[in-house]
C-alpha cells in the first residue's frame, strides 16, 4: 500500500515538471522566433554590401568591388599556382606549371591561351604578353560562386560570357550571360561543384584527364566517396585540401607519397599536407586489424581504399593516339566514332581514344618525386613509351609506397630532327589551329615559335606515358580491396618488386621438390601397403 | 587366440593426440591455401583460421608439454638405437610375410624404436622449425616497432615455414599409413582411441622372437 501511494505521488511531482519544463521550452521558442534571422555559415551577408549592388559588365570589375574589403587576396592569389600557373621543383629545378609542361592530351597551352585559360583564375590571359601583377584581373567568382551559375567559356580567355551566346554553336539556343551582381552577393566558401568546374573536366571534357576526379564527384554518394557522399560527410574539396591564404595544399608537381608526420594536431608547426590520408587518420589507422596497420607500412592508403577509379559512371581516356587524327567522313567532313556507351572514340580532330570506367590501378613504387620531360628535352622515338613524366620510387629508397597510379598512354607528334616534343596550336578559330586545318606542320611551328622552341619542320610520332597517382574515390572501408585482390597468383601487384606476399611471391622450386616429395612419400606407402595386401592375400 | 592387451594411451594423451590431428590438418589445409597451392576458403578467411589453428595449438601444447613432464613421459622419446634395424628390417620383409612384430609395447616403451627416432625428429626438428617461423609470421606486425625489420625478411621465413610444412605432410602421410603397420592393421588405432593397444599372443608376441 505504502509503496503504491509513494509512486503516484512521484507521479505527479514529475508531471507537474514536465508541464512547467514544456511551459519554459514554449517560451523559449516564442523568443527566438522573435529575433531577426541570422546567417550562421559566415558573419558577412554579401547581398548587403553597397559595393556589390548594381550590375557588373566584366569580372574585373566585380573583382575590384571585393578587394575594396579583401584587400590582401589579389595579391595572395598572385602567389599561387592557381596563378601562375608555374611550378619550380625544388628538388630537380625543373620549371613546370602549366604555362610549362606538356602532357599526353590535348597537350600543351601554347597558342591554346584563350580556351585553355577559360580555367585560369584570372581574366584576360589570351597570349603570351598577360599581365600577370593586374590585381583586377583575378577572377574571384570562378572559385567562390555559390549559384553554379558563373561559367567561363572556352575561348573567352578566362571571362565568362558578357552577352548571350549561343551554346553550342549552331543550336540556335541563346544562352543568357550570368548575373554577376547577383553571384558576387552569393558569395561563399568554394565547393565541389567550384573546384570541380575545372578539375573534373580536366583534359578537356568531365573525367577525361585524372580518372579519381570527374563530375559524379559533385554530389556522390557512399560508395563513390566515402568522405564526399553528399547525404553522409559531405567533404567540400577544401576540407582536405585545407587553405590558407589561398594557397591550396596537395600537389601533381611534387606530391606526398609517404607521410611520416601523424594525424595533425593543432598548433603544432611543419606537420606537412594536410591533404594527405595520414593528416586526418594518422599512421595506425586500423583499430581492429592491426596487421593492416603493417600493410599501411608499405602501401599507400589509396592502393586498397580506390579500388577502381572512373567508378562514378564517367568515363576517363586511357590513351589517345593523335597519330590518327585527319581521317575525314565520307562526306569529306570532320566525324566522330563512338563506342557502344556512345562515348566518342575517335574524332577527325584529335585521333584514337580508349576510355575505361571502374579501372583497376596500375602500382608501383613512388617517393613523391616527379620528373617531366619538358620542351627542350631529349627524346627518342622507341617501342618503350617516353615518359612525359616519369616517378621516382624504389622498395629499398626508405620513402615510397606502393601507389595506384592511372597510367595515361598516347601517341603524340614529335619532331624526329630535333627529338623533341612539340607543342602544337590546336584550338581555335584560324587558319592555323590543328582543329579546323588539319595540318601538322604549320600548327607545330606556331606553337613552338611562341615558346622560343626551334622546329624542324618535320613531324613524326613518338609512343608516350604518363603518371597520374590516384587518390580520390575513396571508398567505404567493405568496399576497399580484399585480400586476395594482391594474395593470389593473379595479383595486382604482380610485378612489383622488393615485397613478398603469401599466395603470390612462393618459390617454385621449393614447391616442386615440396610436392613431389610429397607425392613419393604417398606413392611409396601405397605401394607398401599394396604389396602386404597381396602377400597375406597369397597365403 | 588369445590377444594380450595392455593400456597404452592415457586419457589426456589421447586427447592431445586427436585434437592435434584436427589443429594440424587445419594448418595444412589452410597453410597451403595461404600459400597460394588451391583456393578453398579465399585467402582472407583461410589466414584467419590458419592463425586461430596456431594459437590453439599454443595452447594445446602448453598442456600437453606439463602433462609430459609430470606424468615422466617424456622419457618415451629418448632415442635409443637398438632393434632400430630390427624395426627396419621388419617393415621392409617381415611384415610381408606375417612375421612377428619385433616391438611389444608396454606402458614404459610404448613406441617402437623407429617411431621413437621419427617422433623426436618431429619434435625437435620440424616443430621448432614450424613454430619458429610461425611465431615470426604471428609478430610480423611489431618487425617494424620491435627492430626486427633489419634483420628478418618475410621471404627468408615464408621458405622455411613452407619447408616445415612440407616435412609436416610428409611425416602425416608416413605416420597415418604406419597407424596399419601394427601387429594387426588396426591395433594402433584402436589403441590411440581406446588406450587399450592389442599386442599379440603371448607366445609369438614377444620382442625379437628370432
Amino acid at each position: 500500500m505504502r509503496n503504491s501511494t509513494t509512486r503516484r505521488w512521484q507521479g505527479v511531482v514529475a508531471g507537474l515538471w514536465l508541464i512547467s519544463a514544456g511551459a519554459f521550452a514554449a517560451a523559449e521558442i516564442k523568443e527566438a522566433k522573435e529575433a531577426p534571422p541570422v546567417r550562421l555559415d559566415s558573419t558577412a551577408d554579401h547581398s548587403k554590401f553597397k559595393q556589390l549592388q548594381g550590375t557588373f559588365d566584366s569580372g574585373p570589375k566585380v573583382t575590384k568591388a571585393c578587394l575594396s574589403c579583401h584587400t590582401e587576396a589579389a595579391r595572395q592569389v598572385h602567389r599561387t599556382k592557381h596563378w601562375t600557373w608555374e611550378f619550380l621543383n625544388p628538388d630537380n629545378q625543373q620549371r613546370l606549371g602549366k604555362k610549362n609542361v606538356l602532357n599526353n592530351f590535348c597537350i600543351s597551352i601554347s597558342q591554346n591561351y584563350p580556351f585553355c585559360t577559360s580555367c585560369h583564375v584570372g581574366y584576360g590571359w589570351k597570349d603570351k604578353n598577360f599581365d600577370f601583377a593586374a590585381e583586377e584581373n583575378v577572377d574571384c567568382l570562378v572559385c567562390h560562386d555559390t549559384t553554379g551559375n558563373y561559367k567561363k567559356l572556352p575561348g573567352l580567355a578566362g571571362h565568362p560570357a558578357y552577352k548571350p551566346v549561343e551554346t553550342p554553336p549552331g543550336s540556335g539556343n541563346m544562352v543568357k550571360p550570368p548575373d554577376l551582381a547577383k553571384i558576387a552577393q552569393k558569395i561563399g566558401k568554394t565547393s565541389r561543384d567550384t573546384c570541380g568546374a575545372c578539375h573534373f573536366f580536366g583534359g578537356g571534357g568531365d573525367g577525361v584527364k585524372h580518372g579519381d576526379m570527374d563530375s559524379s564527384l559533385a554530389a556522390p554518394d557512399k560508395d563513390l566517396d566515402i568522405h564526399m557522399d553528399a547525404t553522409g560527410l559531405d567533404f567540400t574539396c577544401a576540407t582536405c585540401h585545407a587553405t590558407s591564404s589561398h594557397d591550396v595544399p596537395g600537389s601533381r608537381y611534387k606530391p606526398t607519397a609517404t607521410d611520416k608526420h601523424g594525424a595533425h594536431i593543432r598548433g603544432k608547426m611543419g606537420q606537412g599536407n594536410p591533404a594527405t590520408c595520414q593528416a586526418c587518420h594518422g599512421n595506425t589507422p586500423h583499430k581492429e586489424k592491426a596487421r593492416l596497420n603493417t600493410h599501411a607500412e608499405k602501401i599507400a592508403c589509396q592502393t586498397c581504399h580506390v579500388p577502381t577509379f572512373a567508378r562514378g559512371g564517367v568515363a576517363t581516356k586511357m590513351s589517345w593516339d593523335w597519330s590518327t587524327a585527319g581521317q575525314k567522313g565520307a562526306d569529306g567532313k570532320h566525324m566522330t566514332r563512338k563506342d557502344d556507351h556512345n562515348h566518342v572514340i575517335y574524332d577527325t580532330r584529335k585521333g584514337d581514344f580508349v576510355l575505361g570506367e571502374k579501372v583497376k590501378p596500375e602500382y608501383r613504387w613512388f617517393n613523391g618525386d616527379i620528373s617531366y620531360t619538358l620542351l627542350g628535352d631529349k627524346v627518342e622515338k622507341s617501342d618503350v613509351p617516353t615518359g612525359v613524366n616519369r616517378i621516382g620510387g624504389s622498395p629499398a629508397d626508405g620513402r615510397s609506397m606502393i601507389w595506384p597510379m592511372k597510367v595515361m598512354r598516347g601517341v603524340q607528334p614529335f619532331d624526329p630532327i630535333n627529338k623533341t616534343l612539340v607543342m602544337p596550336h590546336t584550338a581555335g578559330n584560324d587558319d592555323i589551329g590543328f582543329w579546323k586545318n588539319l595540318e601538322w606542320e604549320k600548327a607545330i611551328a606556331d606553337g613552338m615559335q611562341n615558346m622560343g622552341a626551334p622546329f624542324s619542320g618535320k613531324v613524326d610520332f613518338i609512343k608516350t606515358e604518363m603518371f597520374w597517382p590516384i587518390t580520390h574515390m575513396v571508398a567505404p572501408k567493405d568496399k576497399a580491396l580484399a585480400c586476395a585482390e594482391c594474395h593470389s597468383a593473379d595479383s595486382r601487384l604482380k610485378g612489383i618488386d622488393g615485397i613478398y606476399m603469401p599466395s603470390h611471391s612462393q618459390k617454385r622450386w621449393l614447391d616442386i621438390a615440396g610436392w613431389l616429395a610429397a607425392a613419393a612419400t604417398l606413392l611409396g606407402v601405397l605401394i607398401h601397403g599394396a604389396l602386404r595386401i597381396v602377400m597375406s592375400r597369397r597365403k | 587366440m588369445s590377444a594380450t592387451k595392455i593400456y597404452v594411451f592415457k586419457r589426456f594423451e589421447r586427447f592431445w593426440h586427436w585434437a592435434q590431428m584436427l589443429l594440424v590438418l587445419t594448418l595444412l589445409t589452410t597453410g597451403f591455401e595461404v600459400h597460394g597451392a588451391y583456393r578453398l576458403f579465399g585467402f582472407e578467411r583461410a589466414a584467419g583460421y590458419h592463425t586461430i589453428a596456431a594459437w590453439s595449438l599454443v595452447g594445446l601444447w602448453v598442456f600437453a608439454i606439463f602433462w609430459h613432464f609430470t606424468t615422466g613421459e617424456w622419457k618415451q622419446y629418448i632415442p635409443t638405437l637398438a632393434k632400430v634395424d630390427a624395426m627396419i628390417k621388419y617393415y621392409a620383409l617381415g611384415i610381408f610375410t606375417d612375421a612377428p612384430h619385433p616391438f611389444r609395447a608396454t606402458r614404459l616403451k610404448k613406441h617402437n624404436p623407429l617411431q621413437r627416432l621419427a617422433y623426436l625428429g618431429v619434435l625437435l626438428f620440424i616443430s621448432p622449425l614450424i613454430w619458429v617461423t610461425g611465431w615470426f609470421y604471428i609478430l610480423h606486425d611489431n618487425w617494424t616497432a620491435w627492430g626486427w625489420d633489419k634483420y628478418l625478411s618475410l621471404e627468408t621465413v615464408a621458405f622455411f615455414h613452407t619447408v616445415a610444412a612440407f616435412m609436416m605432410l610428409i611425416f602425416l602421410i608416413a605416420h597415418v599409413y604406419l597407424t596399419t603397420a601394427g601387429h594387426t592393421p588396426t591395433s594402433h588405432i584402436k589403441a590411440m582411441i581406446t588406450g587399450w593397444e592389442e599386442v599379440g599372443d603371448e607366445e609369438t608376441g614377444a620382442p625379437a622372437a628370432k
